[in-house]
């Protein structure tokens, strides 16, 4: 049993060794990649413009749902006037970042993960190398340095509209004062509060992404199988990794935050 | 007087790789000489693929030595491999296309990010290869959206657009009806000649690759049995050799033995 326990552990630290070697490879890709800006373009395409329905439909159930729980818990303390605040700051400190991350991984991460597989399986990352290109530089710098800006981007969207849910519920359907509520809002919201917003979805974004990254690019490495079932597995491997990183960083972050 | 011989492009020194406790390669010596079409034949499962892989530089050997025009590959030495890279090129048995791209953005993929070429020049050279081999009009095209034969001559397309010195080519006619094979090794043979790049093809053809090679090598049990001329394949009384090169008439004789042993 210890010795399998040593086995895990040491599987373990050579798994997190290779996963940072693989990122700072990518990073380190960035100064020799050539038309590089094209392809983060296109990187920005997948994870932004085809993530958009999803953002928005998820960000405005949220806020819809925080407008109306908020509403009702606050209006037991007769604090209704409050609203704007709580579902400001819910959003743009913790569900924000999280969920918008959430929403990321499950459109583009996992389909970024297929693909990598997919590619891998096609011997088309191998043509790369053979080809003399950088298949860290062609196929992941663009897709991380996307996730940077991107996931920001895509995280204020999330929060703009979950306020504007909030206001939906909070105003339109149970009566609070519009005013009231964005008035509330305002007060609420610090620059740091922001601040905070944007680190955890910069680092929600370059976690995630190098995981499916990560997962897709050694899909041939897996050990549950070969050909479709190593996609598969790699797939899901990166989407639940992905996931349970967003909340352990969430709280790493947090808690340094604080 | 004898016509002189060609330098060597590419020598093999004890290659060896074993994955696992499996070894695949047991030692290969193999050299190719430069300019010529070289074929390594060998029965399914004889580390051919791998073989190759080794000289492309997508498996790493355990032992031995590959030298290119001389120099040896040491995956130590990035700036030999990256050399050797820019001067040879690989065809996939699976094509290894980019299926999101076009049929002109695979071709210029690898002008564009090896080469300082500017947009103009490698669209003109892409789109050269692809008249030379009869695409130019699928362009726009996805690999998806082209035949087997289109997809490999794309592949080709994509292979020589670099005008590399070495093409290594991957069991060129895996799954292809004896037609379109002979249409391929054509075509090898055709580009061959015309940009005079040295030839190493994988596969399993024996009566096309007498035609078509300048030198022949049979791997067997991760060796190299035979090398030698298609001359001294065909006529040689080496028992590997005659299994191999006879097997269609063996299948002959074993089929009549079992119709005749057959009831009536």
């Amino acid at each position: 049993m210890v010795a399998a326990l040593g086995h895990h552990t040491l599987s373990l630290i050579r798994g997190l060794g290779d996963f940072a070697l693989f990122t700072a490879m990518s990073f380190r890709s960035a100064f020799s990649t050539r038309k590089l800006f094209r392809r983060v373009l296109r990187a920005g395409f997948e994870q932004g413009v085809r993530c958009l329905p999803v953002i928005l439909i998820v960000g405005t159930f949220t806020g819809l749902v925080l407008g109306l729980q908020g509403y009702h818990v606050l209006n037991r303390f007769g604090s209704e006037g409050l609203l704007g605040a709580l579902v400001s700051l819910s959003l743009v400190r913790e569900l924000g970042p999280v969920l918008a991350a959430l929403m990321l991984v499950g459109q583009a991460g996992s389909a970024l993960a297929a693909e990598l597989g997919i590619q891998r399986n096609s011997e088309q990352i191998a043509a790369l190398e053979t080809m003399g290109v950088s298949s860290h530089g062609y196929l992941i710098t663009p897709r991380l340095l996307a996730a940077l800006v991107v996931y920001p981007m895509q995280t204020a969207l999330f929060v703009a509209v979950g306020l504007w849910g909030g206001w939906l519920s909070g105003s339109i359907l149970l009566g609070l004062e519009p005013g009231v509520y964005w008035a509330s809002v305002e007060r609420a919201v610090e620059p740091d509060d922001v601040m905070e917003c944007f680190i955890k979805a910069a680092t929600f974004g370059l976690l995630t992404v190098a995981l499916c990254c990560y997962n897709g690019f050694n899909a041939h490495r897996c050990k549950s199988g070969t050909g479709a079932r190593a996609v598969s597995a790699s797939t899901t491997r990166a989407v639940v990794l992905s996931c349970v990183t967003v909340l352990a960083a969430d709280y790493a972050i947090t808690s340094f935050l604080m | 007087m004898s016509a002189e011989l060609p330098s060597l492009l590419l020598e093999v020194h004890g290659v060896t790789k074993r994955f696992g406790d499996h070894i695949v390669l047991a030692g290969v010596n193999f050299e190719v000489p430069r300019g010529r079409v070289v074929t390594v034949l060998g029965r399914s499962g004889t580390g051919k693929s791998v073989f190759l892989k080794c000289l492309a530089g997508i498996e790493r050997p355990d032992e031995g030595v590959i030298s290119f025009d001389g120099h040896p590959l040491d995956a130590d030495v990035p700036a030999a491999r990256a050399e050797f890279r820019r001067r040879c090129s690989f065809l996939f048995q699976s094509n290894a296309l980019f299926d999101s791209l076009t049929s002109l953005e695979n071709v210029a993929l690898p002008l564009e990010q090896t080469t300082d070429l500017s947009a103009a020049e490698v669209r003109s050279r892409s789109m050269e290869a692809l008249k030379q081999l009869e695409l130019d009009a699928h362009a726009d095209r996805y690999p998806s959206q082209l035949s087997g034969g289109m997809q490999k001559r794309l592949a080709l397309a994509r292979a020589i657009v670099t005008r590399p010195e070495l093409v290594l080519f991957d069991e060129p006619t895996a799954g292809l009806d004896p037609l379109r094979r002979n249409a391929v090794f054509e075509m090898i043979v055709k580009y061959q000649r015309q940009f005079g790049f040295t030839a190493v093809i994988v596969t399993h053809d024996v009566a096309e690759v007498l035609v078509i090679s300048d030198r022949v090598a049979l791997l067997d049990s991760g060796v190299v049995k035979f090398s030698g001329t298609p001359e001294t394949f065909a006529s040689s009384t080496d028992p590997m050799v005659r299994d191999f090169r006879d097997s269609a008439a063996a299948l002959s004789t074993s089929i009549s033995i079992l119709r005749q042993g057959s009831p009536s």
